[in-house]
């Protein structure tokens, strides 16, 4: 698939929005943030954040850690409700959805997270079997055979008879990856799915988070701050700092552009925009000086 | 004086948010009860996990305290020519008083405990976030199938404690001191009231196993998502659950037998 991206600061780009992206059919967006803030106690992570995600792509929030990109996907789940702002998915408010309404819209939803979340008690097949069983009535044998086609899409059917305890990291991530595609979502959520792994683990989550998504036609949040890998499979890719969106675009944009910050980000400077020094008084005070 | 008038009023606050949260919790747990009971794999995996594996604890200590009131009641009532009393002094003690309560003790320590670690590292995890985001509500399918089997565990594990607790009574008092057998059986039966000893043990065991697993699975499921979180609310879990037994065995003996 092929999206041409606007970009443009501190926005979302749609109609309403500056910038613009063309979406597939003309469809609305999958995901529609607007406005949204929210706050730790003191601290503001959103101020006013505008997102569109477009249907049919990889979509990529990228920014430095806490930024607040996995508290973003919370806030796409419903898992934490904004101070302000409205989180629109496939065309309903998620804050505004009852207790039922919003699990009828979560199975529609699969989410990675970034640690697996696995249920340690269950084995690798009762794992992916799990929401099967949450959420439907299937009988054992159709039960079996769609979580072995699971299994199998991520490499893992060998693994079925595993306890968590005994799988890798990038193998866990794998089997959590089946896991969440076992009820056939229409978008998946991806917590930074490639930190810490090791180069084959991250060459094998990359093309698995591709062609899944091609495949099953999915719609994918990639919330990541690997550039290079991000890059590579992504269609869009917002970058967040401050609480607002610094710059989005398609990849080689993003690459390309003027943006002092962006550069420094997408190209991993030590110094910039971004200090390499945490603010402190001169080092020569620090030293010789009185103490503070 | 100020300063501390503002802290005290800052810890009320803190005490009845947790209050709230706490009531709500359980609310939520109550309303899923029905649920659980229709899915009884759920609850007896819990049963075998919170119950079935607290007996050995409970049973030994039950044991041993019954030896122990019966070698104590002994040296007491043999001073006044009582000792065929023995029997009914140790079951009465048992099944009223230490019978409910130290085994609820024991349950927090032991089940209560596990029950906070376990809930709190699924938080920890983000096993009750991918729950959740599973469409599976981590209340229904984690919590309340730990509170039923912790409920219906107590007052089980309570008349096993009093049940081996007179056996060890026999043992020593009939046994070992020569106490008369007969004596020993027939006043226990002749004096031990079904409502006022049995019934009222069973009240206070149920009363006890409610509040253990209630603070139990709200310490876990409130506590900070992170190791040092998880420690301080299964340190929180035997505290809090020791002291609300002893209170509440105290308001429950002062209606019970006024």
């Amino acid at each position: 698939m092929s999206l041409t991206v606007g970009t443009q600061g501190g926005g979302a780009p749609d109609a309403a929005a500056p910038g613009s992206v063309p979406l597939p059919g003309d469809q609305p967006p999958l995901v529609r943030i607007r406005n949204l803030h929210f706050s730790r106690g003191e601290r503001e992570i959103f101020s006013g954040l505008d997102i569109d995600i477009p249907r049919g792509g990889i979509t990529a929030i990228m920014g430095p850690s806490g930024t607040g990109k996995t508290t973003l996907l919370k806030l796409i789940g419903g898992q934490l409700r904004p101070d302000r702002g409205t989180v629109e998915v496939d065309g309903l408010n998620v804050h505004a959805l009852s207790r039922q309404e919003l699990y009828r819209l979560r199975m529609r939803m699969g989410m990675l997270f970034q640690s697996g979340a696995l249920l340690t008690d269950l084995s690798v097949f009762e794992n992916v079997a799990f929401p099967l069983r949450e959420h439907t009535a299937l009988p054992e044998p159709l039960l079996r055979k769609l979580v072995l086609l699971k299994l199998e899409a991520v490499g893992l059917r060998g693994a079925r008879d595993l306890m968590p305890s005994e799988l890798s990291g990038g193998m866990a991530r794998r089997v959590a990856l089946a896991r969440a595609i076992a009820l056939d979502p229409m978008m998946i959520m991806y917590d930074e799915p490639f930190t810490g792994q090791d180069p084959i683990s991250l060459g094998v989550l990359v093309k698995l988070i591709r062609q899944l998504n091609d495949a099953a036609r999915l719609t994918s949040i990639l919330v990541s701050h690997d550039v290079e890998e991000t890059n590579a499979i992504a269609d869009l890719v917002y970058v967040i700092s401050n609480g607002k969106v610094v710059e989005s675009g398609a990849p080689a944009k993003l690459a390309a552009s003027g943006s002092e910050w962006t550069r420094q980000f997408m190209q991993g400077l030590p110094d910039g925009p971004v200090p390499f020094h945490y603010p402190a008084q001169p080092l020569e005070q620090d030293l010789f000086g009185e103490k503070s | 004086m100020t300063e501390l008038l503002a802290r005290l009023g800052q810890s009320g606050i803190i005490f009845l948010r947790h209050l709230g949260r706490a009531t709500t919790l359980l609310l939520h747990i109550l309303s899923s009860v029905g649920e659980v009971l229709r899915r009884p794999r759920l609850l007896l995996e819990q049963l075998f996990s919170v119950g079935v594996l607290t007996i050995l604890i409970i049973g030994v200590s039950g044991l041993f305290v019954g030896m122990v009131l019966s070698l104590q009641g002994y040296y007491i009532l043999s001073q006044f020519a009582a000792e065929a009393t023995l029997g009914v002094m140790v079951a009465a003690s048992l099944v009223r008083e230490l019978g409910p309560v130290v085994t609820a003790l024991l349950f927090a320590g032991r089940a209560g405990s596990a029950l906070t670690a376990e809930i709190g590292l699924m938080k920890a995890t983000e096993q009750l976030s991918g729950l959740e985001m599973m469409a599976v509500d981590p209340v229904r399918r984690v919590l309340t199938p730990r509170f039923v089997a912790g409920l219906i565990s107590m007052p089980l594990l309570a008349a096993l404690f009093s049940a081996l607790g007179v056996a060890g009574g026999w043992f020593v008092g009939v046994g070992l001191l020569g106490v008369d057998d007969g004596a020993w059986w027939g006043q226990m039966q002749a004096r031990i009231d079904w409502n006022e000893d049995l019934l009222n043990g069973v009240i206070k065991s149920l009363v006890f196993g409610f509040a253990c697993v209630w603070i139990a699975v709200f310490q876990g499921y409130n506590c900070l998502p992170t190791s040092a979180g998880v420690s301080r609310a299964t340190t929180r879990t035997v505290v809090h659950s020791s002291l609300a037994v002893l209170a509440l065995d105290f308001a429950l003996t002062a209606l019970m037998f006024n």
